[in-house]
């Protein structure tokens, strides 16, 4: 993965020191709130329910075992000991003290993190495909581009004060895990008629009260130019998007509200006046720091491993784990191996300080010491040798990481919500927590197989419920917590956003709704038929039918 | 309607009543509410000033209600500051932690 050169350490340990400062200012007086506000956002410190909440950078997605163990740390010395995994690969903290900012700065300058645009207006965490180099299927490792990005974005001098915060995914695969389509500018890398490497640019995707899936600008973009390029977009939402209403200042309603043919052209002038500039890559600096995610010293194996095998066939559990948990490597020998940190009737995405340790011991054991962080709010080991597979479970089982339902019913998206979260307007973790009970048979899961179910406690969507299979979201009716179904989205190459299927329902009776959905679901499928397949032949009707009755 | 002032106290962001005496508790317990506008407007001044002290964050007047015997926040965001997350009740006020 990516190390930091001088100038990199140089720049957060100063921004860590600059930032100890401000906080004495803040506690002197020097610095009033709405003074300080602005700036602690810039540094990743926002002012929640109950304390202050730290989010810290995962860029895209990748940690080693040394930063985890110092995450594991600051949970344990700073916060309650737990941290929470986000829908943008990193990982926030939610007890957090003011007064112990600047040393956790320091701890975390320590190892190359920060939490530096991690919230304001500004170009957010860069995220990426989980797989990205490991994949069997990918074109090309999404995580060169995603770190070039990252150093282009760090503290851009123009895109410090956007009308709106604005955020980048990337993938490299056929198969979207990064959900692209739902972006401020999504990339996605693929191979031109001549066998070149490009990236297919989506712009105006985004979630929140107003929805949409992102549009196609161009359809090849040489890698070379993908600085310029974004650049090029930048500049014009940055002149054009609206500052004037908070709700409106995405650069999805400028796209929407201009077209996206339109906004094109602009970006294409703006981009032929750039493209050859400054930030038009050589090969050798693509080259560069492809090095740094250059494959680990990968055994040549066979592609089965006989006591892999064997393991399975005489451990029932260890065969579920492997069965849901595992993914193609594209070397023979290894395996991809995803880890749910969504435990049947626990909030998804939380994670202990014991964990985090444990977790970063098993990644120096089997994983050449590093790890992912997934925007579904889970964890993946991307090198594991397949004959270290039962041995690794075993750890997992005993650190309470073993839970078996990715891609499943229970492996949801889900929001702090009103728990935590000061926009929020109702709960969703305890929703969560009721629905993975609910579908807590294994079996039962399985049956029903792949699903994508994500809810949010407001309509700001940050549990991505529109682009869930099934989605729930939270509002406030009176005081009271009312969910909203909607189904029909989908997160992946083929995205499209849910629809809302009818009145919502309180607590007890969303659950019942999910139950209910899932049921038509299993009666009315083809064989090998995803719920979403089966949802787009069938439309809404026989679930609204069923759930509030036959119009007459 | 009874109401009281909550806020965030500046160095840890721990929630926070103006209490008796004006001294800002952690517990609603210990926060007699008023039923009186002008005296909510002069407690919320109080809250104002004390955020200018560098005392706390955020003061907001909100209404409060007797539940067997016990004060408690009538809105759930404001019953949630006062006792912490739902999903964890080992955590926050109501673990007096």
């Amino acid at each position: 993965m990516y190390e930091y050169d001088e100038f990199d350490a140089d720049f957060v340990n100063q921004r860590a020191l600059q930032f100890g400062r401000q906080v004495e200012s803040r506690l002197s007086g020097k610095l009033s709130e709405d003074q300080f506000r602005p700036i602690r956002l810039m540094n990743g410190l926002y002012l929640q329910l109950h304390a202050y909440m730290l989010r810290v950078n995962v860029p895209y997605g990748c940690l080693n075992s040394a930063q985890m163990r110092k995450l594991a740390h600051i949970a344990r010395v700073y916060d309650k000991d737990y941290g929470h995994l986000t829908t943008r690969q990193n990982m926030q903290f939610n007890w957090i003290k003011l007064s112990d900012m600047p040393e956790i700065l320091l701890e975390l300058a320590s190892v190359e993190m920060h939490g530096i645009q991690s919230s304001g207006n500004c170009i957010r965490n860069i995220t990426a495909d989980e797989y990205a180099g490991v994949a069997a299927e990918e074109i090309e490792d999404p995580r060169v581009y995603c770190e070039l990005l990252r150093q282009w974005s760090s503290l851009h001098p123009e895109f410090s004060f956007l009308p709106r915060k604005f955020k980048i995914a990337v993938t490299g695969s056929e198969k979207d895990r990064a959900v692209v389509k739902a972006h401020d500018i999504g990339l996605r890398l693929h191979r031109n008629e001549n066998g070149e490497e490009g990236f297919e640019v989506f712009v105006g995707g985004g979630l929140g009260r107003t929805p949409f899936i992102g549009k196609s600008i161009r359809a090849f973009l040489p890698t070379e130019h993908v600085l310029s390029y974004c650049e090029a977009i930048l500049r014009v939402y940055n002149q054009l998007g609206r500052r004037d209403n908070k709700y409106k200042a995405r650069i999805k309603i400028l796209v929407h509200e201009m077209g996206s043919e339109a906004f094109s052209e602009l970006v294409e002038k703006e981009w032929a006046e750039i493209k050859q500039g400054a930030l038009a890559l050589p090969q050798a600096e693509i080259e560069r720091v492809r090095e740094f995610f250059a494959p680990p010293a990968y055994e040549a194996l066979p592609e089965e491993d006989p006591d892999f095998e064997a393991q399975r066939k005489a451990e029932p559990g260890f065969a579920l784990w492997a069965r849901q948990q595992l993914a193609a490597h594209k070397r023979a020998g290894y395996a991809i191996v995803n880890v749910s940190c969504s435990p049947v009737g626990k909030p998804p995405g939380d994670i202990s300080s014991a964990q985090m340790e444990g977790f970063a011991d098993l990644a120096d054991t089997y994983n050449f010491g590093e790890m992912r962080v997934t925007h579904n709010q889970n964890l993946v080991l991307t090198d594991v040798r397949k004959r270290d597979l039962f041995d690794l479970w075993k750890k997992l089982v005993a650190l309470g990481l073993a839970t078996a339902n990715h891609g499943l019913i229970g492996d949801t998206i889900c929001c702090p919500g009103l728990d935590y979260c000061a926009l929020a307007t109702a709960r969703s973790i305890p929703l969560a927590e009721k629905i993975s009970e609910r579908f807590a048979d294994p079996e039962r899961q399985a049956e029903i197989g792949e699903i994508y179910l994500n809810m949010s406690g407001c309509i700001n969507a940050c549990g991505h419920h529109h682009v869930g299979n099934i989605g729930i979201v939270g509002v406030d009716k009176k005081n009271t917590e009312l969910y909203q179904l909607m189904l029909g989205g989908s997160a992946e190459e083929d995205a499209s956003l849910g629809k809302i299927l009818g009145p919502g329902f309180d607590e007890d009776g969303i659950v019942d709704a999910v139950e209910t959905v899932i049921n038509i679901y299993i009666d009315m499928r083809e064989p090998n038929e995803k719920f979403i397949e089966t949802y787009r032949r069938l439309g809404p009707e026989p679930f609204k039918d069923r759930l509030y009755g036959a119009p007459a | 309607m009874q109401q009281v002032v909550i806020a965030n106290r500046l160095t840890d962001g721990v929630v926070v009543f103006l209490g008796r005496n004006r001294c800002w508790v952690e517990s609603l317990d210990d926060c007699p509410p008023t039923e009186q506008t002008d005296e909510a407007s002069a407690l919320l001044a109080l809250g104002v000033k004390a955020e200018e002290e560098q005392e706390i964050v955020g003061p907001d007047l909100i209404e409060v209600a007797s539940h067997q015997g016990t004060l408690v926040p009538v809105k759930m965001r404001e019953a949630m500051r006062a006792r912490g997350p739902s999903t964890r009740t080992d955590l926050g006020k109501q673990a007096g932690n």
